[in-house]
């Protein structure tokens, strides 16, 4: 039937123009955009020196603001009624780049990570596109472990930062005062993170979908506010800096080492570069995030992966079914945990220093957009979505002023016109074989 | 017993401003049964317009308190709930009927989105408010401690009660107010009995919106200093608030603010105020854990 008429739809003349209703809408959302603007942008406080505030006006902008609604709803309005609204939610031709996406993920990964081995060896890349490419990769491991959380067990977790921050204070105080290596801390920091996520799991599991939500931000900011103010563990605002690199196999990667040890290039007999060690913590992570990748692809084939995705979608049924909805929620949090406390890790050796600046909750609003926008449950998407946020705001150094503006613009825009994600991918991982069902 | 009293009254102060907040996450969720995320920005909004417009009657020459309180409290209201409006016909009505996060999600992106629109326009730095409304009582000295009872916070309480009382007759035994319990118990019968169910959405969006920006007005006088990032906190504090009262129950709004504000004061007054936001967090959890239906709230059954 929707094929017939649109076919229809193109022989028929086109519908004429009533061109008053469409006018008086695109005034009144005008006059709405002018309503806003006025108090806020036509008017900005400005200090004049003394604590106190003086005003200057800005009406231009508020006409601009007015004019820009109208036409664009006029525009909009105009599109649709042409279009006779067949596909408002539109985007025919990015759904089929989808479905196209989602058949030959194959080829599509193989070809991802065979760029982001070379990377380094290509004949463009800087110092500077590997340290971006380095920051990506964490987002994308960080997305790629709240994708378990999010996209397969379906809990909306808002505090994820929370479990990096615990990952990566774990590192820098087994550092400081233990004397460890950031490879010895590493399973410490994702054994931490995760007895961390069960601690919180525990007696908040039971709750739905959106107070969860909440109660996972409050803990976010709890671990921030305890972060900044025990200030005698972890040294408050002034954070904890020092924290040392990541060695080769016990090869430190420095111009000279102390007595007895040999540095990277010496053992290598090269000339020493201080490129081969951002280099080296690209590969790091690089292996850590497919880690991730390659874990994650593994368990949703398992039982326990199956029942995330079962109890993602169906709670009740489940519970008919005889899954333990805790345990098994339990689980997803905690791994999803890990790997958040692993990325931490990783993210304080490769700054040397942290402090609880960096565990905001815009932090932990980032990574939710990354797994959102990439469309929740799938794995590429989280990658094209990471590459989008992080490196679009470098390359716009512009536009940095705009950069949150522009973002939860786009959290907005894309949950209305795609709400399952720019690559949708709610497919079942297993179908019932109509050979092995008949059997 | 004074330091008590005191702490008492800063309370209440306190609870009042979450209670106007919380009001608006109660009622949206009791009838679209979504946290809206972005509340917490309306009322920062409400505290920036209310600034604004005590600047421009300052510069217009109005200097009878009482004149300029009323016209700030009504054009911040009507400026508000515009964005109030807005915010849900933008956000949240085309996801209607989508699938579960999607608002959630939305009304996160959203909140970002206010935070930096009022950073870039007006500025990050902390607007100072000089105090407007001076003096007060001294309730009782004892010990030399005296307890204030300044004109500012009887004019909050005594604000906050008339808005209350006017808000609950409104929903009780106006068509409006029918019109929103009837969407709240069974949206779709609703419609099918005539009630024009968007309308009846809006226009919750705009009451909550109106009494955020009263909450914002309030917050303005009382600290003196606005910045864009206050709607975080307050809308995290206001939404345990909803929670603690029983979502979805008006009372529970009220009772539940004055019982944050009342924590928050007894907490920074008596153990530490580096803390005090904890207490709050730790509250919201608590409450979710060991009684998730709020102090007046419904049991929620899950049908299949």
């Amino acid at each position: 039937m929707a094929a017939a008429s649109g076919l229809a739809v193109d022989k028929l003349p086109k519908p004429p123009v009533f061109w008053a209703p469409l006018v008086k809408d695109a005034a009144l959302a005008a006059l709405v955009a002018v309503l806003l603007s006025l108090p806020l942008v036509g008017l900005q406080t400005y200090d004049i020196g003394g604590g106190a505030l003086g005003i200057r006006t800005h009406f231009d902008w508020v006409g601009v603001a007015g004019a820009v609604v109208f036409a664009g709803r006029l525009g909009l309005r105009l599109l649709h009624h042409l279009w006779g609204g067949r596909d408002r939610r539109a985007g025919p031709s990015l759904a089929r780049l989808a479905a196209w996406g989602n058949r030959q993920t194959l080829p599509i990964a193989l070809v991802g990570i065979g760029f982001a081995v070379a990377l380094p060896l290509l004949p463009f890349s800087s110092r500077y596109l590997i340290d971006l490419g380095t920051t990506v990769l964490i987002y994308v491991m960080l997305g790629w472990g709240l994708n378990i959380v999010v996209g397969l067990a379906g809990l909306l977790d808002l505090g994820y930062v929370a479990f990096y921050a615990v990952g990566a204070y774990t590192s820098a105080l087994l550092a400081r005062d233990l004397g460890f290596t950031f490879w010895e801390a590493l399973p410490f920091s994702g054994a931490v993170a995760a007895s961390f996520g069960i601690a919180l799991g525990f007696p908040v599991l039971r709750l739905r979908g959106d107070y969860l939500a909440i109660v996972t931000l409050g803990f976010g900011e709890i671990i921030r506010i305890v972060l900044l103010n025990w200030a005698s563990v972890t040294g408050g605002p002034n954070g904890i800096s020092e924290i040392p690199r990541p060695s080769f196999f016990g090869l430190p990667f420095a111009r000279s080492a102390p007595e007895g040890v040999a540095t990277f290039h010496q053992f290598l007999g090269i000339e020493f570069s201080p490129e081969h060690r951002v280099v080296f913590l690209y590969f790091v992570i690089l292996a850590m995030a497919l880690v991730t990748n390659a874990f994650t692809l593994r368990i949703r084939r398992l039982p326990v992966g199956r029942a995330w995705e079962a109890l993602r979608e169906d709670e009740v049924a489940c519970r008919a079914l005889g899954i333990n909805p805790t345990t098994v929620k339990l689980s997803a949090f905690a791994i999803g945990a890990m790997f958040g406390g692993l990325a931490g890790c990783f993210f304080a050796a490769r700054q040397g220093f942290i402090s609880p600046e960096s565990f905001t909750f815009i932090e932990s609003a980032t990574i939710l957009a990354i797994v959102v926008l990439g469309g929740m449950g799938s794995q590429l998407g989280v990658v094209l979505a990471a590459i989008l946020l992080v490196s679009l705001p470098e390359f716009g150094r512009a536009f940095a002023e705009f950069r949150m503006l522009i973002f939860g613009a786009a959290m907005v825009g894309v949950m209305v016109w795609r709400p399952r994600g720019l690559i949708a991918h709610r497919e079942p991982t297993i179908r019932l074989d109509p050979y092995l069902a008949a059997r | 017993m004074a330091y008590f009293l005191q702490q008492l009254i800063n309370g209440l102060t306190l609870g009042s401003i979450y209670a106007l907040i919380a009001i608006g996450y109660t009622m949206v969720y009791g009838i679209i049964g979504m946290i809206n995320f972005a509340h917490g920005e309306i009322y920062m909004i409400g505290a920036f317009i209310s600034i604004i417009t005590f600047l421009v009657l300052g510069l217009a020459g109005v200097t009878y308190v009482p004149l300029a309180l009323a016209v700030v409290l009504l054009t911040t209201m009507f400026f508000t709930s515009v964005y109030g409006w807005a915010v849900e016909r933008i956000a949240y009505r085309p996801l209607r009927g989508s699938f579960r996060l999607a608002p959630l999600i939305s009304a996160i992106g959203m909140s970002i989105f206010l935070q930096n629109y009022v950073q870039i326009f007006q500025g990050a730095r902390v607007k100072p408010m000089p105090p407007i409304v001076q003096g007060g009582f001294t309730v009782i000295e004892s010990g030399g401690f005296t307890v204030r009872l300044s004109y500012l916070q009887l004019f909050i309480i005594v604000l906050t009660v008339g808005l209350m009382a006017g808000f609950t007759a409104l929903i009780a035994s106006t068509p409006l107010g029918r019109a929103q319990r009837a969407c709240e118990q069974d949206m779709r019968m609703a419609a099918l009995l005539g009630v024009d169910v968007d309308r009846v959405i809006s226009l919750t969006f705009v009451m909550g919106a109106a009494l955020a920006a009263v909450a914002g007005l309030m917050v303005t006088l009382y600290y003196g200093v606005v910045d864009f990032f206050i709607g975080f906190l307050a809308g995290v504090k206001a939404f345990t608030a909803a929670v603690l009262g029983g979502i979805g129950s008006l009372p529970g709004a009220m009772l539940g603010g004055l019982l944050i504000g009342l924590i928050e004061a007894f907490w920074s007054g008596y153990f530490s105020v580096e803390y005090k936001d904890v207490s709050v967090f730790v509250v919201l959890v608590l409450v979710l854990v060991f009684c998730p239906t709020g102090l007046l709230g419904r049991p929620e059954v899950e049908k299949v």
